[in-house]
């Protein structure tokens, strides 16, 4: 009897026991680490920190960073609404075509969407040669290798995370809203504005803040289209500890990122409810 | 009466609406009288909704025009038509409070804040909620949002209001509570009311006429009582009310009364003229049926199945050439107490039996 109280009180431990496991060898325990790297390479102290904060290149990739999630975020809002908004107003038969088309991209690898853009935007890619046979610009225009280009490929990439959360919260919106909005003397716009757009602010803030999260420390499609000359934050690590060997600047920057981050998710819990905004969507 | 009795404040003429092969609309003719409370009544699919819809500027007519004070108003959108519309879920916006929601006609419309707070006042005062003006629509219970709903649509006085099953979401007490206030208020306020709903009894209580409609089509139109009384077909006898029918041969007529025959029995129906051809059919309402008559019972039968209501006491009796004959009678003092297989008799009187056109 006490045995079977005993089993059945710590069953769903012994059943979150392997993934707890692997959570702390392979997650927690690196974090560990790297923040111990952070405070001990190459001297014991706060010397990575120091360097962090007194380096003009590291304020400026940092600088880059926030601007260009900001500015993905904003892209990401404009057509994710638009793309959301289309796919719960139109006829119904299409729902299904549209929502292929916004998941495909979520099955193809982020790298090959990156390549695909390079072939579009390249000084010798689709776009130029097309303006230049249209006799629009002589000479190639420099659409990556900048912020222009990472935008563009980043806004690509994130799209999916803000149609996503939206296309759920607009699930969820009667149509009789706007009708009634209509009915009662408003216009089109009005309505839209006033009864729409307001019950849609919880999707727009999840979206938001997954897209702008993700993008903050997104790797490989500043690293390809920026081509080294629009330096994210991860991108910043990478050099500092694949090129050289910088392993204590690189961790600190990592923890940087990391208290970064999470400064932002404090900041938006203050006006989303978090765990319904990532854990109940859908 | 078919017309209204006060000048035409709507008119409809000729709408038709098809959705595919389907005819939702299949051209209705109708006057709105100023200042009446109209309802349509009819069975899922019979086109009420669509017809209100329409009317409100939702649904666009294939066919036909709506006429407003003269005015045609066919192609214009819902906003620009300036109806006042109460929603079967009563669409409150969710993110604004009871007070914005009711000023947001007069927003729109672009009035003085000052003018909007008296009339949010005046409008929370006319539906009995003056202390929930800071409430959020989903703390409100169902009854209250109803009424937050009537209040929205009426601020801005429109000349006429639309309710589309406005009571249907709620509990049958609440209900016949709200039907004597939504009368009240049509009383008070003096505004056209064009109202759905599918329940028969709704119709009857509240309406000044009622239209029944029938796979797109008005079956009748009639103040409550004729309805009820002079049903012409067998539908609209069926669906206001119960009734029995009997297919019976006329054998003669005089003085306002043909001498019927029908399942072997003899009886008399007051009419001004039976139908042409000697055949028709009757409806006969189940309350007009006495059981157990004091004197000279005209028919026999025996109680099959009783059902007891508080009120009243449903009681279906064979009769060898009637057939099942719906009896409805007060509890209180019925001339039998109803048993299955009791033999009773039973009879009518001549005006309780209504010649159908479609029989």
């Amino acid at each position: 009897m006490a045995a079977r109280a005993f089993a059945d009180r710590h069953r769903y431990w012994l059943l979150i026991l392997p993934a707890l496991a692997a959570m702390l060898i392979f997650y927690v325990w690196p974090l560990i680490q790297i923040f111990a790297i952070s405070f001990t390479e190459p001297t014991t102290g706060f010397g990575n920190y120091v360097e962090l904060l007194s380096s003009r290149a590291i304020r400026t990739s940092f600088v880059i960073t926030f601007r260009v999630a900001a500015l993905t975020t904003v892209g990401c809002l404009l057509l994710g609404y638009v793309v959301a908004y289309a796919i719960y107003n139109t006829r119904a038969r299409y729902v299904g075509l549209m929502l292929m088309l916004v998941l495909l991209p979520f099955w193809l690898s982020v790298l090959v969407r990156s390549f695909a853009w390079i072939v579009l935007l390249g000084r010798g890619g689709v776009v130029n040669d097309a303006l230049i046979g249209l006799g629009l610009i002589d000479r190639p225009l420099a659409l990556m290798h900048n912020e222009f280009g990472v935008l563009i490929a980043m806004v690509h990439v994130m799209l999916p995370y803000a149609v996503l959360p939206l296309m759920a919260n607009m699930k969820g919106i009667d149509p009789s809203y706007v009708a009634a909005a209509r009915g009662l003397g408003a216009s089109e716009l009005t309505a839209f504005r006033q009864v729409y757009l307001p019950q849609t602010l919880p999707g727009i803030f999840s979206a938001a803040l997954l897209v702008f999260v993700i993008s903050l420390g997104f790797y490989i499609t500043p690293a390809l289209l920026g081509g080294g000359r629009v330096l994210m934050i991860s991108e910043y690590i990478t050099y500092q500890i694949q090129e050289f060997l910088k392993w204590g600047l690189g961790t600190a920057l990592s923890v940087a990122l990391l208290v970064a981050t999470a400064a932002v998710i404090l900041a938006a819990a203050r006006f989303v409810n978090l765990r319904k905004t990532l854990l109940e969507r859908g | 009466m078919t017309a209204p009795s006060s000048p035409s404040v709507l008119s409809i003429r000729k709408a038709v609406k098809r959705y595919g092969t389907v005819q939702a609309l299949g051209g209705i003719e109708l006057d709105i009288g100023e200042g009446e409370f109209l309802t349509l009544l009819g069975p899922s699919g019979s086109g009420k909704t669509t017809l209100l819809t329409a009317i409100a500027g939702f649904t666009g007519l294939d066919e036909g025009r709506l006429v407003l004070r003269g005015k045609d108003i066919t192609d214009l959108p819902p906003d620009r038509r300036d109806f006042g519309m109460v929603f079967q879920g009563y669409a409150l916006f969710p993110t604004m409070n009871v007070r914005n929601n009711i000023a947001f006609p007069l927003k729109v419309r672009k009035w003085k804040p000052a003018d909007i707070q008296a009339r949010v006042e005046e409008c929370l005062a006319l539906v009995q909620m003056e202390g929930f003006a800071d409430r959020m629509p989903s703390q409100l219970s169902g009854g209250q949002q109803q009424r937050v709903a009537l209040a929205r649509a009426l601020s801005f006085r429109p000349s006429v209001l639309l309710l589309d099953e406005p009571l249907s979401a709620l509990d049958k007490k609440l209900r016949a509570d709200l039907q004597w206030e939504l009368k009240d208020l049509h009383r008070k306020l003096g505004v056209t009311f064009i109202y759905v709903t599918h329940d028969q009894d709704e119709a009857l209580s509240m309406s000044d006429r009622i239209v029944i409609l029938k796979d797109g089509l008005v079956q009748q139109i009639g103040e409550p009582g004729a309805l009820y009384n002079a049903p012409r077909t067998t539908f609209v006898a069926d669906f206001l009310g119960k009734s029995n029918f009997l297919d019976v041969e006329v054998e003669g007529f005089a003085g306002g009364r043909a001498r019927c025959r029908a399942g072997g029995e003899s009886f008399e129906v007051a009419t001004e003229a039976p139908p042409a051809g000697g055949r028709g059919r009757v409806a006969l309402r189940p309350e007009r049926i006495r059981l157990a008559p004091p004197k000279g019972a005209a028919f026999e039968g025996a109680i099959r199945q009783t059902s007891y209501l508080g009120e009243r006491c449903h009681v279906i009796l064979d009769h060898p050439g009637f057939g099942q004959i719906l009896v409805s009678c007060p509890t209180w003092k019925s001339g039998v107490v109803p048993e299955d297989g009791l033999p009773v008799s039973f009879d009518w009187d001549a005006d309780a039996c209504v010649f159908l056109e479609d029989a």
